[in-house]
């Protein structure tokens, strides 16, 4: 038995090398180089065996110590076993401290501007995986074209603001309402799609709006973007260095210098509150027959059929609220740029959210946040390290994966109703 | 009740039924025997509006539903047990209750219907905060006719309850159909592959071979029939 295993992943691995030589020889091995004007080919074959020698040997060391023990113990082995159980009895005090953390984190000594734009960043990205994640984790829809809702929030947030001169707490609802409108939309002719199907259409629907923003040139400016996009005010007092004569700004009002910061703070405030509302109302949408409804339509559609919940009705309704937080989302990104094209839009946005809410274990809204952290902090230590950051990105996603199948909090607890048994004997 | 007749229902270009007349009177127990393949649950599924009929007519009280949308069948009262319980395994046995009683008035008497379907299946209490799928079989097909009597139905939908569940359970389910029936009111319409246990139970049965009802008559009748016996009772009797 034990020799077998060993045989068979020695095999294993040898195959996997086999793929990395099939992979890598012709895409790094075969490098074609200007030589007085016309193309040589000048291959680099020791990158080639390093590349298949390290994946061989990992596949190897993964088999021997990884799947091994998996299938022994089952994928649930230690590690997961206690990072869930850690999580279930001191969940309540951890985000508590996460929010306080958060609250207070501005105001740190340590904290500088960067650090505030990298923490607006991330909870940018938490905001829109809570949001992808009602969708996803929630009702099992499979969108791959979130970034869509973003731009339609951050296009329309930054059409009504430019022309009509709306305040952001106005443009704020109304963006949400255009990317739930968007969200039917989108959602009305995948109902009967699941799955692999599902994903296709909704990744085609994200490229569609990309296109549509690049090529209405009469109304989104096309490739050359919106520009000057009102800044959001703090409850009318605007944030300016120089106030016109008579006008009240926040620093003047509050007797206070100006500093470029105080914008900066409040811009995180507002996004932290953004999507403080944004797991407030998926924690509490569970506990509602809608939510309870989406649950179920992601375990048996035919179940739900005929316990007489309207399958269209529930897949709209996830398809619009999730798409209202992106739309959101994309407003506050728009009046934190100033600045939006459709070049923020592409896909790698919508797959990056769609990674964080898969690798943090579908459903989980702290796997979310841990996720963001990971996979946004790794983006950003590797800035200065520019060509490695994909790499760095796609290593991290391949280790998850290996020890982590589930996702870094899966909400499948298998050990937790064993318990509960126990202790009511 | 329910007035079905010629039905007939397709899986693409295959007819799975061939114009099916059946009739369940208010209050009966009724049964629809038959083989594997032979359109059983098809035609529950037709009731209940998850499978559209192309053509025939079905009646519930009087009222066409061979075109309603499943939800609001349902509205109506008629509830399906699908084949194979169908419970949401991720979800709470509560929340799967829940989800029953979503169809009757968004589920404000949940806490009355809940009792109801404590004093059926009893051991369902113990195990509320549980998750579905963490249940046993037996213990699930409960659940799903628990779930499905949450929406206070006036007519039962069950599809094969005894499948896959052990013998001791499947008398204790059957035991369960027959106080639905006597005490609650409810006309049921059940599915079976355990053709003795369900002739035995039931007022009046069908038997459905290739999407075509070929016998009908009282229990009792179809239980003595020579046919059947052969078909069903001897060689699927032993379940």
């Amino acid at each position: 038995m034990r020799k077998n295993f060993l045989q068979s992943s020695i095999k294993d691995s040898l195959f996997t090398g086999l793929i990395a030589l099939a992979l890598f020889g012709p895409i790094v091995g075969l490098r074609t180089v200007a030589k007085n004007e016309v193309l040589v080919v000048s291959p680099k074959w020791f990158i080639v065996l390093v590349i298949v020698v390290v994946c061989a040997l990992g596949r190897f060391l993964t088999n021997l110590y990884i799947y091994n023990r998996d299938q022994k113990y089952g994928i649930q082995s230690t590690i997961g076993k206690s990072i869930t159980n850690f999580l279930d009895t001191k969940g309540t005090q951890i985000a508590l401290s996460a929010i306080i953390f958060s609250v207070i984190f501005p105001f740190l000594p340590f904290t500088d501007r960067y650090l505030m734009d990298i923490a607006i960043m991330m909870l940018t990205y938490i905001m829109l995986g809570w949001g992808l994640n009602i969708v996803i984790g929630l009702a099992g829809l499979l969108d791959l074209g979130y970034v869509a809702f973003y731009a339609v929030g951050a296009y329309s947030y930054a059409l009504f603001a430019i022309h009509f001169g709306w305040s952001f707490w106005i443009c704020l609802p109304i963006a949400g309402i255009f990317a739930a409108m968007f969200g039917v939309l989108l959602g009305f002719p995948v109902l009967r799609l699941r799955g692999d199907y599902l994903a296709i259409v909704t990744l085609a629907f994200g490229e569609m709006i990309r296109i549509l923003l690049l090529n209405w040139y009469q109304l989104t400016k096309g490739p050359d973007g919106l520009t000057g996009i009102p800044r959001p005010s703090f409850f009318g007092l605007p944030f300016k260095s120089f106030p016109d004569e008579g006008e009240q700004t926040f620093h003047t009002f509050f007797g206070l210098e100006y500093s470029p910061m105080q914008r900066i703070i409040f811009l995180y405030y507002l996004i932290l509150v953004l999507a403080l509302i944004t797991n407030l109302f998926t924690i509490k949408i569970r506990r509602l027959p809608i939510g309870r409804a989406w649950e179920a339509l992601r375990e048996d559609e035919i179940a739900c059929k005929s316990l007489g919940v309207n399958p269209r009705n529930t897949k709209l309704t996830a398809f619009a609220i999730g798409a209202m937080f992106g739309g959101f989302a994309g407003s506050f990104f728009a009046t934190r740029q100033a600045f939006i094209s459709p070049e923020s839009f592409t896909f790698i946005e919508s797959a990056i959210i769609v990674a964080i809410v898969v690798l943090g274990g579908m459903g989980s809204q702290t796997g979310v946040v841990l996720a963001t952290i990971f996979l946004i902090g790794l983006i950003e230590v590797f800035r200065d390290f520019e060509s490695y950051r994909m790499i760095a990105f796609g290593g991290a996603m391949v280790l998850i994966m290996i020890f982590r199948p589930r996702g870094i909090l899966a909400t499948r607890k298998p050990t937790i109703t064993l318990q509960k048994k126990e202790a009511a004997k | 009740m329910l007035l079905i007749s010629k039905v007939e229902t397709f899986y693409g270009n295959i007819q799975a039924l061939r114009g099916v007349d059946v009739k369940v009177n208010s209050g009966e127990i009724v049964t629809l025997i038959g083989s594997n393949g032979a359109g059983k649950s098809t035609l529950l599924m037709t009731i209940s509006g998850v499978n559209k009929a192309s053509t025939g007519e079905i009646l519930f009280d009087d009222q066409h539903i061979e075109n309603l949308p499943p939800h609001e069948i349902v509205n109506l009262g008629i509830s399906q047990v699908p084949e194979g319980r169908r419970i949401f395994s991720r979800l709470s046995v509560e929340d799967n209750l829940r989800l029953g009683a979503s169809a009757y008035e968004k589920g404000k008497n949940f806490d009355i219907d809940v009792k109801d379907v404590y004093d059926l299946f009893p051991v369902l209490k113990d195990r509320l905060n549980q998750r579905g799928g963490t249940l046993s079989g037996g213990e699930q097909q409960m659940l799903a006719i628990g779930r499905a009597m949450m929406a206070r139905p006036k007519m039962l939908l069950l599809d094969e309850p005894s499948l896959g569940i052990a013998p001791k359970l499947v008398n204790q389910i059957f035991i369960a159909i027959k106080n639905i029936n006597k005490q609650k009111k409810v006309t049921i319409f059940l599915v079976e592959q355990n053709a003795k246990k369900a002739l035995e139970l039931a007022d009046r049965g069908y038997v459905l071979v290739n999407g075509n009802v070929t016998l009908e008559g009282t229990g009792q009748d179809l239980l003595k029939n020579k046919d059947i016996q052969a078909a069903y009772l001897e060689g699927g009797g032993k379940k």
